[in-house]
Protein backbone atom coordinates (compact mmCIF):
# COMPACT_ATOMS: atom_id res chain seq x y z
CA UNK A 1 0.00 0.00 0.00
CA UNK A 2 0.93 3.17 -1.17
CA UNK A 3 1.44 5.59 1.93
CA UNK A 4 -1.39 8.38 1.46
CA UNK A 5 -1.09 12.02 2.00
CA UNK A 6 -3.67 11.39 4.59
CA UNK A 7 -1.61 9.56 6.49
CA UNK A 8 1.14 12.00 6.78
CA UNK A 9 -0.91 14.61 7.50
CA UNK A 10 -2.43 13.11 10.53
CA UNK A 11 1.49 12.32 11.16
CA UNK A 12 2.57 16.06 11.26
CA UNK A 13 -0.91 17.23 12.96
CA UNK A 14 -0.12 14.28 16.13
CA UNK A 15 3.55 15.65 16.56
CA UNK A 16 2.15 19.18 16.33
CA UNK A 17 -0.25 17.99 19.38
CA UNK A 18 2.87 16.24 20.83
CA UNK A 19 5.29 19.21 20.83
CA UNK A 20 3.28 22.59 20.76
CA UNK A 21 2.28 22.83 24.11
CA UNK A 22 6.19 22.30 25.16
CA UNK A 23 7.39 24.48 22.31
CA UNK A 24 5.21 27.79 23.21
CA UNK A 25 6.32 26.39 27.29
CA UNK A 26 10.22 27.01 26.26
CA UNK A 27 9.25 29.82 24.35
CA UNK A 28 7.34 32.06 27.04
CA UNK A 29 10.23 30.97 29.61
CA UNK A 30 12.00 34.15 27.68
CA UNK A 31 9.15 36.33 27.70
CA UNK A 32 9.85 39.29 30.59
CA UNK A 33 6.27 39.61 31.28
CA UNK A 34 4.71 38.40 34.80
CA UNK A 35 1.56 37.02 32.85
CA UNK A 36 3.15 34.25 31.39
CA UNK A 37 1.39 33.91 27.86
CA UNK A 38 1.35 37.92 27.12
CA UNK A 39 4.50 38.71 25.23
CA UNK A 40 6.41 41.70 26.02
CA UNK A 41 10.00 40.88 25.52
CA UNK A 42 12.81 38.73 25.45
CA UNK A 43 14.31 38.40 29.13
CA UNK A 44 16.46 35.60 30.84
CA UNK A 45 14.93 37.06 34.27
CA UNK A 46 13.18 34.38 35.13
CA UNK A 47 16.65 31.87 35.02
CA UNK A 48 18.36 34.56 37.26
CA UNK A 49 15.11 34.10 40.07
CA UNK A 50 14.92 30.36 39.78
CA UNK A 51 18.68 30.53 41.18
CA UNK A 52 17.77 32.86 44.22
CA UNK A 53 14.99 30.42 45.01
CA UNK A 54 16.33 28.30 48.19
CA UNK A 55 13.18 26.22 48.46
CA UNK A 56 13.15 24.83 45.16
CA UNK A 57 16.87 24.49 44.72
CA UNK A 58 16.55 21.97 47.74
CA UNK A 59 13.73 20.01 46.67
CA UNK A 60 15.59 19.78 43.77
CA UNK A 61 18.64 18.40 44.98
CA UNK A 62 16.76 15.86 47.41
CA UNK A 63 15.02 14.61 44.29
CA UNK A 64 17.88 14.25 42.74
CA UNK A 65 19.45 12.13 45.34
CA UNK A 66 16.10 10.23 46.03
CA UNK A 67 16.45 9.34 41.95
CA UNK A 68 20.25 8.29 41.84
CA UNK A 69 19.82 6.26 45.14
CA UNK A 70 16.38 4.35 44.25
CA UNK A 71 17.48 3.57 40.69
CA UNK A 72 20.27 2.06 41.42
CA UNK A 73 18.65 -0.27 43.84
CA UNK A 74 16.01 -0.50 41.54
CA UNK A 75 18.68 -1.70 39.18
CA UNK A 76 20.72 -4.09 41.21
CA UNK A 77 16.97 -5.88 42.01
CA UNK A 78 15.45 -5.65 39.28
CA UNK A 79 18.38 -7.25 37.38
CA UNK A 80 18.45 -10.61 39.93
CA UNK A 81 15.08 -10.91 38.99
CA UNK A 82 15.24 -10.84 35.52
CA UNK A 83 17.96 -13.48 35.92
CA UNK A 84 15.78 -15.21 37.94
CA UNK A 85 12.73 -15.45 35.46
CA UNK A 86 14.84 -15.70 32.78
CA UNK A 87 17.69 -17.77 33.14
CA UNK A 88 16.25 -20.11 35.90
CA UNK A 89 13.92 -22.83 34.65
CA UNK A 90 11.90 -23.76 37.68
CA UNK A 91 11.86 -22.32 41.20
CA UNK A 92 9.01 -22.02 43.90
CA UNK A 93 7.30 -18.96 43.54
CA UNK A 94 8.15 -17.98 39.88
CA UNK A 95 4.42 -17.34 38.82
CA UNK A 96 3.91 -15.03 41.87
CA UNK A 97 6.88 -13.37 40.91
CA UNK A 98 5.99 -12.77 37.58
CA UNK A 99 2.62 -11.31 38.68
CA UNK A 100 4.49 -9.14 41.50
CA UNK A 101 7.18 -7.61 39.39
CA UNK A 102 4.69 -6.33 36.38
CA UNK A 103 1.93 -5.31 38.07
CA UNK A 104 3.24 -2.09 39.38
CA UNK A 105 3.69 -0.81 36.06
CA UNK A 106 0.01 -1.08 35.89
CA UNK A 107 -1.44 0.20 38.90
CA UNK A 108 -2.29 3.52 39.73
CA UNK A 109 -0.09 5.29 41.49
CA UNK A 110 -2.59 6.60 44.25
CA UNK A 111 -3.14 2.68 45.13
CA UNK A 112 0.77 2.25 44.99
CA UNK A 113 1.74 5.49 47.38
CA UNK A 114 -1.38 4.35 49.84
CA UNK A 115 -0.87 0.88 50.33
CA UNK A 116 2.95 1.63 50.66
CA UNK A 117 1.97 4.02 53.52
CA UNK A 118 -0.17 2.17 54.97
CA UNK A 119 2.50 -0.42 55.38
CA UNK A 120 5.32 2.09 56.70
CA UNK A 121 2.96 3.44 59.43
CA UNK A 122 1.61 -0.36 60.52
CA UNK A 123 5.41 -1.57 60.13
CA UNK A 124 6.36 1.28 62.47
CA UNK A 125 3.69 0.06 65.05
CA UNK A 126 4.81 -3.28 65.08
CA UNK A 127 8.78 -3.26 64.91
CA UNK A 128 9.05 0.82 65.34
CA UNK A 129 11.02 0.83 61.86
CA UNK A 130 10.64 2.84 59.73
CA UNK A 131 10.46 5.75 62.38
CA UNK A 132 8.61 8.16 60.63
CA UNK A 133 8.61 9.19 57.01
CA UNK A 134 11.10 11.20 54.71
CA UNK A 135 13.95 10.65 52.07
CA UNK A 136 13.94 7.18 53.41
CA UNK A 137 10.37 5.73 52.78
CA UNK A 138 10.42 7.58 49.28
CA UNK A 139 13.36 5.32 48.53
CA UNK A 140 11.72 2.30 49.17
CA UNK A 141 8.68 2.80 47.61
CA UNK A 142 10.42 4.68 43.85
CA UNK A 143 12.38 1.13 44.26
CA UNK A 144 9.63 -0.79 44.07
CA UNK A 145 8.49 0.54 40.77
CA UNK A 146 11.39 1.22 39.57
CA UNK A 147 12.39 -2.09 39.19
CA UNK A 148 9.77 -2.69 37.58
CA UNK A 149 10.61 -0.80 34.45
CA UNK A 150 14.29 -1.93 35.02
CA UNK A 151 13.00 -5.85 34.34
CA UNK A 152 10.75 -5.24 31.29
CA UNK A 153 13.94 -3.57 29.68
CA UNK A 154 16.64 -6.63 31.45
CA UNK A 155 14.01 -9.27 30.97
CA UNK A 156 13.75 -8.70 27.20
CA UNK A 157 17.82 -8.17 26.68
CA UNK A 158 18.79 -11.00 28.62
CA UNK A 159 16.37 -13.44 26.29
CA UNK A 160 17.63 -12.00 23.03
CA UNK A 161 20.91 -12.88 23.92
CA UNK A 162 22.75 -15.89 22.46
CA UNK A 163 22.95 -18.80 25.34
CA UNK A 164 25.81 -20.22 24.13
CA UNK A 165 28.01 -17.71 24.80
CA UNK A 166 27.29 -17.92 28.69
CA UNK A 167 27.10 -21.95 28.13
CA UNK A 168 30.49 -21.75 26.16
CA UNK A 169 32.04 -19.97 29.63
CA UNK A 170 30.38 -22.67 31.68
CA UNK A 171 32.04 -25.67 29.65
CA UNK A 172 35.26 -23.76 30.47
CA UNK A 173 34.91 -24.20 33.69
CA UNK A 174 33.64 -20.49 35.06
CA UNK A 175 31.18 -20.62 38.14
CA UNK A 176 27.82 -19.28 37.38
CA UNK A 177 28.53 -16.20 39.19
CA UNK A 178 32.02 -15.91 37.10
CA UNK A 179 30.01 -16.30 33.94
CA UNK A 180 27.70 -13.50 34.99
CA UNK A 181 29.72 -11.18 35.64
CA UNK A 182 32.38 -11.63 33.25
CA UNK A 183 30.15 -12.52 30.20
CA UNK A 184 26.67 -11.50 31.03
CA UNK A 185 26.95 -8.17 32.77
CA UNK A 186 29.19 -6.32 30.12
CA UNK A 187 26.49 -7.94 26.83
CA UNK A 188 23.76 -6.35 28.61
CA UNK A 189 25.02 -3.24 30.10
CA UNK A 190 23.20 -0.85 27.78
CA UNK A 191 20.25 -2.53 28.37
CA UNK A 192 21.51 -1.64 32.21
CA UNK A 193 21.86 1.60 31.81
CA UNK A 194 18.54 2.45 30.18
CA UNK A 195 17.06 0.44 32.50
CA UNK A 196 18.30 2.62 35.28
CA UNK A 197 18.10 6.04 33.61
CA UNK A 198 14.43 5.09 33.13
CA UNK A 199 14.23 4.34 36.93
CA UNK A 200 15.84 7.67 37.85
CA UNK A 201 13.61 9.86 35.10
CA UNK A 202 11.18 8.27 36.85
CA UNK A 203 11.53 8.93 40.39
CA UNK A 204 12.74 12.30 39.80
CA UNK A 205 8.80 12.98 38.19
CA UNK A 206 6.87 11.19 41.14
CA UNK A 207 4.59 13.35 42.44
CA UNK A 208 1.33 11.08 43.92
CA UNK A 209 3.37 8.36 45.61
CA UNK A 210 5.76 10.63 47.34
CA UNK A 211 3.05 12.97 48.44
CA UNK A 212 1.63 9.48 50.03
CA UNK A 213 4.93 8.29 51.46
CA UNK A 214 6.87 11.07 52.49
CA UNK A 215 6.72 12.93 55.61
CA UNK A 216 6.59 16.63 56.42
CA UNK A 217 9.91 19.01 55.66
CA UNK A 218 10.76 17.01 53.54
CA UNK A 219 9.22 17.92 49.72
CA UNK A 220 10.82 16.94 46.71
CA UNK A 221 10.70 18.87 43.54
CA UNK A 222 7.53 17.52 42.08
CA UNK A 223 5.83 18.22 45.39
CA UNK A 224 7.01 22.13 45.31
CA UNK A 225 6.03 22.25 41.50
CA UNK A 226 2.81 20.80 42.34
CA UNK A 227 1.73 23.34 45.23
CA UNK A 228 3.01 26.27 42.83
CA UNK A 229 1.08 25.45 39.70
CA UNK A 230 -1.89 24.21 41.57
CA UNK A 231 -2.16 28.32 41.72
CA UNK A 232 -1.94 28.92 37.87
CA UNK A 233 1.00 29.07 35.65
CA UNK A 234 4.21 31.32 36.52
CA UNK A 235 7.32 32.46 35.11
CA UNK A 236 9.65 30.57 36.92
CA UNK A 237 8.42 27.27 36.65
CA UNK A 238 8.67 27.46 32.80
CA UNK A 239 12.20 28.83 32.84
CA UNK A 240 12.54 25.65 35.62
CA UNK A 241 11.10 23.27 32.91
CA UNK A 242 12.80 24.42 30.29
CA UNK A 243 15.95 23.65 32.17
CA UNK A 244 14.83 20.48 32.28
CA UNK A 245 13.55 19.59 28.95
CA UNK A 246 16.36 21.11 27.29
CA UNK A 247 19.07 18.52 30.01
CA UNK A 248 16.44 15.41 29.30
CA UNK A 249 16.50 16.50 25.18
CA UNK A 250 20.07 16.24 24.61
CA UNK A 251 20.69 13.33 27.20
CA UNK A 252 17.77 11.54 25.00
CA UNK A 253 19.57 12.07 21.61
CA UNK A 254 22.91 11.69 23.25
CA UNK A 255 21.79 8.04 24.04
CA UNK A 256 20.32 7.35 21.07
CA UNK A 257 23.36 8.55 18.63
CA UNK A 258 25.67 6.50 21.20
CA UNK A 259 23.16 3.35 20.74
CA UNK A 260 23.25 3.10 17.10
CA UNK A 261 27.17 3.68 17.12
CA UNK A 262 27.72 0.95 19.19
CA UNK A 263 25.10 -1.28 16.81
CA UNK A 264 26.33 -0.30 13.87
CA UNK A 265 29.47 -2.76 13.91
CA UNK A 266 27.15 -6.12 14.82
CA UNK A 267 24.64 -4.99 11.75
CA UNK B 1 40.47 -25.63 33.50
CA UNK B 2 44.01 -25.37 34.90
CA UNK B 3 45.02 -25.11 38.42
CA UNK B 4 45.71 -21.85 37.90
CA UNK B 5 42.70 -20.70 36.71
CA UNK B 6 40.87 -22.40 39.38
CA UNK B 7 42.90 -20.14 41.67
CA UNK B 8 42.53 -16.83 39.79
CA UNK B 9 39.22 -17.70 40.03
CA UNK B 10 38.81 -18.27 43.62
CA UNK B 11 40.60 -15.02 44.24
CA UNK B 12 37.79 -12.71 43.07
CA UNK B 13 35.95 -11.23 46.09
CA UNK B 14 32.47 -12.35 44.87
CA UNK B 15 34.07 -15.95 45.48
CA UNK B 16 34.75 -15.39 49.09
CA UNK B 17 31.11 -14.11 49.69
CA UNK B 18 29.96 -17.15 48.11
CA UNK B 19 32.11 -19.49 49.97
CA UNK B 20 30.93 -17.62 53.19
CA UNK B 21 26.97 -17.85 51.95
CA UNK B 22 27.41 -21.78 51.17
CA UNK B 23 28.60 -22.04 55.29
CA UNK B 24 25.42 -20.46 56.00
CA UNK B 25 23.52 -22.84 53.19
CA UNK B 26 22.98 -20.07 51.26
CA UNK B 27 23.43 -20.45 47.31
CA UNK B 28 24.15 -17.68 44.92
CA UNK B 29 21.06 -19.11 42.82
CA UNK B 30 18.80 -19.16 46.22
CA UNK B 31 20.19 -15.33 47.01
CA UNK B 32 19.36 -13.97 42.95
CA UNK B 33 15.89 -15.66 43.33
CA UNK B 34 15.46 -14.41 47.46
CA UNK B 35 16.30 -10.86 47.25
CA UNK B 36 14.16 -9.74 44.65
CA UNK B 37 11.16 -12.11 46.06
CA UNK B 38 11.50 -10.42 49.62
CA UNK B 39 11.50 -7.18 48.19
CA UNK B 40 8.69 -7.54 46.42
CA UNK B 41 6.89 -9.85 48.96
CA UNK B 42 7.36 -6.69 51.81
CA UNK B 43 6.94 -4.19 50.14
CA UNK B 44 4.15 -4.49 47.36
CA UNK B 45 1.96 -7.55 48.18
CA UNK B 46 2.18 -7.22 51.81
CA UNK B 47 1.16 -3.68 51.72
CA UNK B 48 -2.35 -4.81 49.60
CA UNK B 49 -3.17 -7.06 52.59
CA UNK B 50 -2.58 -4.14 54.90
CA UNK B 51 -4.80 -2.00 52.53
CA UNK B 52 -7.30 -5.12 52.91
CA UNK B 53 -7.03 -5.12 56.88
CA UNK B 54 -7.80 -0.77 56.83
CA UNK B 55 -10.62 -1.06 54.08
CA UNK B 56 -12.47 -3.11 56.75
CA UNK B 57 -11.59 -1.62 60.00
CA UNK B 58 -13.45 1.32 61.51
CA UNK B 59 -12.71 5.12 61.16
CA UNK B 60 -11.31 6.42 65.17
CA UNK B 61 -9.87 9.81 65.82
CA UNK B 62 -6.46 9.09 66.68
CA UNK B 63 -3.11 8.31 65.18
CA UNK B 64 -3.31 6.43 62.76
CA UNK B 65 -7.02 7.00 62.49
CA UNK B 66 -8.39 3.27 62.08
CA UNK B 67 -8.95 0.82 64.75
CA UNK B 68 -7.49 -2.35 65.42
CA UNK B 69 -8.79 -4.77 63.68
CA UNK B 70 -7.94 -7.79 66.18
CA UNK B 71 -7.44 -7.47 69.39
CA UNK B 72 -6.97 -9.57 72.96
CA UNK B 73 -8.86 -9.34 75.97
CA UNK B 74 -7.40 -9.38 79.06
CA UNK B 75 -8.62 -12.84 79.25
CA UNK B 76 -6.39 -13.86 76.55
CA UNK B 77 -9.51 -14.12 73.81
CA UNK B 78 -8.81 -12.97 70.39
CA UNK B 79 -11.87 -11.06 69.03
CA UNK B 80 -11.38 -9.99 65.37
CA UNK B 81 -13.56 -7.18 64.13
CA UNK B 82 -14.21 -6.88 60.54
CA UNK B 83 -16.30 -3.90 59.79
CA UNK B 84 -18.18 -4.12 56.25
CA UNK B 85 -19.33 -0.54 56.64
CA UNK B 86 -17.22 1.62 54.95
CA UNK B 87 -17.90 -0.84 51.49
CA UNK B 88 -21.83 0.15 52.59
CA UNK B 89 -20.94 3.62 53.05
CA UNK B 90 -19.53 3.86 49.20
CA UNK B 91 -22.49 1.79 47.94
CA UNK B 92 -24.88 4.34 50.09
CA UNK B 93 -23.26 7.17 48.39
CA UNK B 94 -24.08 8.45 45.11
CA UNK B 95 -20.71 10.69 45.14
CA UNK B 96 -18.17 7.15 44.80
CA UNK B 97 -20.68 5.41 42.04
CA UNK B 98 -20.28 8.37 40.00
CA UNK B 99 -17.21 8.86 40.82
CA UNK B 100 -16.30 5.51 39.46
CA UNK B 101 -18.34 5.39 36.94
CA UNK B 102 -17.03 9.07 35.56
CA UNK B 103 -13.28 7.93 35.92
CA UNK B 104 -14.66 4.90 33.34
CA UNK B 105 -16.23 7.15 30.66
CA UNK B 106 -13.37 10.00 30.85
CA UNK B 107 -10.52 7.34 30.62
CA UNK B 108 -13.13 4.87 27.94
CA UNK B 109 -13.35 8.09 25.73
CA UNK B 110 -10.09 9.37 25.83
CA UNK B 111 -8.81 5.64 24.81
CA UNK B 112 -10.84 5.80 21.95
CA UNK B 113 -9.40 9.37 21.44
CA UNK B 114 -5.92 8.44 21.48
CA UNK B 115 -6.46 5.08 19.47
CA UNK B 116 -7.73 7.68 16.50
CA UNK B 117 -4.66 9.59 16.76
CA UNK B 118 -2.11 6.79 17.23
CA UNK B 119 -2.81 4.59 14.74
CA UNK B 120 -1.98 6.74 11.45
CA UNK B 121 1.27 7.85 13.46
CA UNK B 122 2.34 4.13 14.24
CA UNK B 123 1.26 3.03 10.48
CA UNK B 124 2.80 5.98 9.08
CA UNK B 125 6.37 5.60 11.32
CA UNK B 126 6.59 1.59 10.57
CA UNK B 127 6.46 2.14 6.75
CA UNK B 128 8.79 5.06 7.26
CA UNK B 129 12.11 3.97 6.41
CA UNK B 130 15.02 3.19 8.18
CA UNK B 131 16.77 6.95 9.19
CA UNK B 132 12.96 8.69 9.16
CA UNK B 133 11.72 5.63 11.34
CA UNK B 134 14.20 6.10 14.08
CA UNK B 135 13.96 10.16 13.80
CA UNK B 136 10.20 9.75 14.71
CA UNK B 137 10.26 7.02 16.65
CA UNK B 138 12.83 9.66 18.88
CA UNK B 139 10.53 12.34 18.49
CA UNK B 140 8.04 9.97 20.10
CA UNK B 141 9.38 9.08 23.12
CA UNK B 142 11.09 11.89 24.08
CA UNK B 143 7.94 13.64 25.97
CA UNK B 144 7.50 10.04 27.52
CA UNK B 145 11.19 11.41 29.33
CA UNK B 146 10.61 14.79 29.92
CA UNK B 147 8.27 15.06 33.24
CA UNK B 148 5.00 14.53 33.26
CA UNK B 149 3.84 17.28 35.77
CA UNK B 150 5.11 19.68 33.67
CA UNK B 151 3.79 18.63 30.10
CA UNK B 152 -0.11 18.89 32.04
CA UNK B 153 1.62 22.39 33.54
CA UNK B 154 2.19 23.09 29.72
CA UNK B 155 -1.80 22.84 28.91
CA UNK B 156 -2.40 25.65 31.66
CA UNK B 157 -0.79 28.14 29.74
CA UNK B 158 -2.42 26.94 26.40
CA UNK B 159 -5.87 26.29 27.70
CA UNK B 160 -6.38 28.98 30.14
CA UNK B 161 -8.21 32.34 29.20
CA UNK B 162 -5.68 34.35 27.71
CA UNK B 163 -3.41 31.74 27.07
CA UNK B 164 -1.81 30.61 23.65
CA UNK B 165 -5.12 29.29 21.98
CA UNK B 166 -7.41 31.94 23.27
CA UNK B 167 -5.20 34.65 22.55
CA UNK B 168 -4.25 33.41 19.50
CA UNK B 169 -8.10 32.91 18.52
CA UNK B 170 -8.87 36.57 19.06
CA UNK B 171 -5.98 37.86 17.48
CA UNK B 172 -7.24 36.05 13.98
CA UNK B 173 -10.51 37.70 14.83
CA UNK B 174 -12.49 33.91 15.24
CA UNK B 175 -13.32 34.38 18.51
CA UNK B 176 -14.18 37.64 20.63
CA UNK B 177 -14.52 36.50 24.05
CA UNK B 178 -12.54 33.98 25.37
CA UNK B 179 -12.97 30.23 25.42
CA UNK B 180 -13.35 28.45 28.65
CA UNK B 181 -11.73 25.95 28.30
CA UNK B 182 -9.26 25.21 31.25
CA UNK B 183 -11.41 23.38 34.36
CA UNK B 184 -13.18 21.85 32.09
CA UNK B 185 -13.64 17.86 31.45
CA UNK B 186 -12.46 19.08 27.82
CA UNK B 187 -9.48 19.74 29.73
CA UNK B 188 -9.52 16.75 31.29
CA UNK B 189 -9.82 14.54 27.81
CA UNK B 190 -6.49 16.70 26.04
CA UNK B 191 -4.65 16.21 29.11
CA UNK B 192 -4.88 12.23 29.41
CA UNK B 193 -4.73 11.72 25.67
CA UNK B 194 -1.63 14.13 25.45
CA UNK B 195 0.26 12.11 28.35
CA UNK B 196 -0.36 8.69 27.54
CA UNK B 197 -0.43 9.28 23.62
CA UNK B 198 3.42 7.46 23.17
CA UNK B 199 1.88 4.58 25.35
CA UNK B 200 -0.30 4.08 22.53
CA UNK B 201 1.43 4.84 19.89
CA UNK B 202 4.58 2.05 20.67
CA UNK B 203 2.68 -0.87 20.92
CA UNK B 204 0.95 -0.31 17.56
CA UNK B 205 3.89 0.77 16.13
CA UNK B 206 6.00 -2.93 17.72
CA UNK B 207 2.53 -4.64 16.27
CA UNK B 208 2.60 -3.04 12.80
CA UNK B 209 6.04 -3.23 11.95
CA UNK B 210 5.76 -6.67 11.98
CA UNK B 211 3.21 -6.87 9.23
CA UNK B 212 4.34 -8.02 6.12
CA UNK B 213 4.33 -6.24 2.77
CA UNK B 214 3.55 -9.59 1.21
CA UNK B 215 0.16 -9.59 2.51
CA UNK B 216 -0.76 -6.19 1.67
CA UNK B 217 0.34 -6.63 -1.76
CA UNK B 218 -1.08 -10.10 -2.30
CA UNK B 219 -4.41 -8.52 -1.10
CA UNK B 220 -3.63 -5.51 -3.51
CA UNK B 221 -3.06 -8.19 -6.60
CA UNK B 222 -6.37 -9.55 -6.07
CA UNK B 223 -7.86 -6.38 -6.73
CA UNK B 224 -8.98 -5.26 -3.15
CA UNK B 225 -9.15 -1.53 -2.83
CA UNK B 226 -6.32 0.14 0.09
CA UNK B 227 -9.54 0.46 2.15
CA UNK B 228 -10.73 -2.69 2.32
CA UNK B 229 -6.99 -4.10 2.98
CA UNK B 230 -6.83 -2.13 5.67
CA UNK B 231 -10.00 -3.65 7.58
CA UNK B 232 -9.55 -7.18 6.54
CA UNK B 233 -5.94 -7.40 6.47
CA UNK B 234 -4.18 -4.58 8.79
CA UNK B 235 -6.74 -3.97 11.52
CA UNK B 236 -7.17 -7.92 12.94
CA UNK B 237 -3.59 -7.80 12.55
CA UNK B 238 -2.77 -5.20 14.42
CA UNK B 239 -5.31 -6.21 17.49
CA UNK B 240 -3.11 -7.19 19.96
CA UNK B 241 -1.20 -3.82 19.49
CA UNK B 242 -4.95 -2.13 19.62
CA UNK B 243 -5.93 -4.20 23.11
CA UNK B 244 -1.94 -3.35 24.65
CA UNK B 245 -1.88 0.00 23.74
CA UNK B 246 -5.83 1.10 25.09
CA UNK B 247 -4.65 -0.99 28.29
CA UNK B 248 -1.88 1.05 28.62
CA UNK B 249 -3.67 4.25 28.17
CA UNK B 250 -7.31 3.39 30.09
CA UNK B 251 -5.68 1.37 33.50
CA UNK B 252 -3.42 4.62 34.67
CA UNK B 253 -5.93 7.21 33.32
CA UNK B 254 -8.99 5.71 35.57
CA UNK B 255 -7.21 6.14 38.54
CA UNK B 256 -5.18 9.82 37.66
CA UNK B 257 -4.90 12.03 40.04
CA UNK B 258 -3.03 14.94 38.64
CA UNK B 259 -4.64 15.57 35.02
CA UNK B 260 -7.90 16.37 36.79
CA UNK B 261 -7.11 18.05 39.31
CA UNK B 262 -4.46 20.40 37.51
CA UNK B 263 -6.65 20.84 34.16
CA UNK B 264 -10.33 19.75 35.53
CA UNK B 265 -12.78 21.99 37.08
CA UNK B 266 -14.26 21.54 40.68
CA UNK B 267 -17.50 19.02 38.81
CA UNK B 268 -14.67 16.59 37.54
CA UNK B 269 -15.50 13.58 39.13
CA UNK B 270 -12.23 10.91 39.18
CA UNK B 271 -11.98 8.47 41.02
CA UNK B 272 -8.24 9.11 41.97
CA UNK B 273 -8.95 12.55 42.82
CA UNK B 274 -11.87 11.24 45.80
CA UNK B 275 -9.33 9.25 47.10
CA UNK B 276 -6.76 11.56 47.26
CA UNK B 277 -9.48 13.87 48.89
CA UNK B 278 -10.80 11.12 51.42
CA UNK B 279 -7.07 10.45 52.32
CA UNK B 280 -5.50 13.91 52.57
CA UNK B 281 -8.56 16.32 53.47
CA UNK B 282 -11.05 14.01 55.17
CA UNK B 283 -7.92 11.68 56.74
CA UNK B 284 -10.21 8.83 56.29
CA UNK B 285 -7.66 5.59 55.93
CA UNK B 286 -10.33 3.05 56.29
CA UNK B 287 -12.88 4.76 53.57
CA UNK B 288 -9.31 5.75 51.55
CA UNK B 289 -8.47 2.39 51.28
CA UNK B 290 -11.57 0.70 50.83
CA UNK B 291 -12.23 3.04 47.64
CA UNK B 292 -8.16 1.52 46.87
CA UNK B 293 -9.98 -1.70 46.58
CA UNK B 294 -12.84 -1.33 44.87
CA UNK B 295 -10.91 0.24 42.55
CA UNK B 296 -8.74 -2.70 42.11
CA UNK B 297 -11.56 -4.63 41.55
CA UNK B 298 -12.68 -2.28 38.58
CA UNK B 299 -9.18 -2.58 36.96
CA UNK B 300 -9.01 -6.49 37.26
CA UNK B 301 -10.65 -7.23 33.84
CA UNK B 302 -8.55 -5.11 32.05
CA UNK B 303 -5.65 -5.87 33.37
CA UNK B 304 -6.20 -9.24 32.04
CA UNK B 305 -6.83 -8.58 29.25
CA UNK B 306 -3.77 -6.86 28.70
CA UNK B 307 -1.62 -9.70 29.86
CA UNK B 308 -3.77 -12.07 27.41
CA UNK B 309 -3.04 -9.36 24.53
CA UNK B 310 0.85 -8.96 25.10
CA UNK B 311 1.09 -13.03 25.45
CA UNK B 312 -0.56 -12.92 21.99
CA UNK B 313 1.66 -10.46 20.36
CA UNK B 314 4.99 -12.76 22.17
CA UNK B 315 3.67 -16.06 20.76
CA UNK B 316 3.69 -14.19 17.07
CA UNK B 317 7.55 -13.11 17.47
CA UNK B 318 8.36 -16.10 18.07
Amino acid sequence: MKRSPILRIATILGFIFLYAPIVSLVFFSFNENKLVTVWSGFSFKWYGELLQNDQLIRAAWLSLQIAAISATLALVLGTLASVALVRFRRFRGKTLMVGMISAPLVMPDVIIGLSLLLLFVSMEQLIGWPAGRGMMTVIIAHSTFGMAYVAVVVQSRLSDLDISLEEAAQDLGATPARVFFDITLPIISPALVSGWLLSFTLSLDDLVIASFVNGPGSSTLPMVIFSKIRLGVSPDVNALASIIIGIVAIGVIGAMALSRKSEKPSG
Amino acid sequence: MTFMDALAADNRPWAFVRRMLAKVGLSGRGLVIAAPMLWLLIFFLIPFLVVTKIALSELVIASPPYAPMITWTAAGELIVKLNFGNFQFLLGDPLYLNAYLSSIKIAGISTVVALLIAYPMAYFIARANGRTRNLLLMLVVLPFWTSFLLRVYAWIGFLKGNGVINNFLMSVGIIHDPLVMLQTDFAVYIGIVYTYLPFMILPLYANLVKLEDDLLEASADLGARPFTTFLTITLPLSLPGIIAGSMLVFIPAVGEFVIPSLLGGPNTLMIGRVLWDEFFSNRDWPVASSVAIVMLLVLVIPIMFMRNAQERMEERNQ
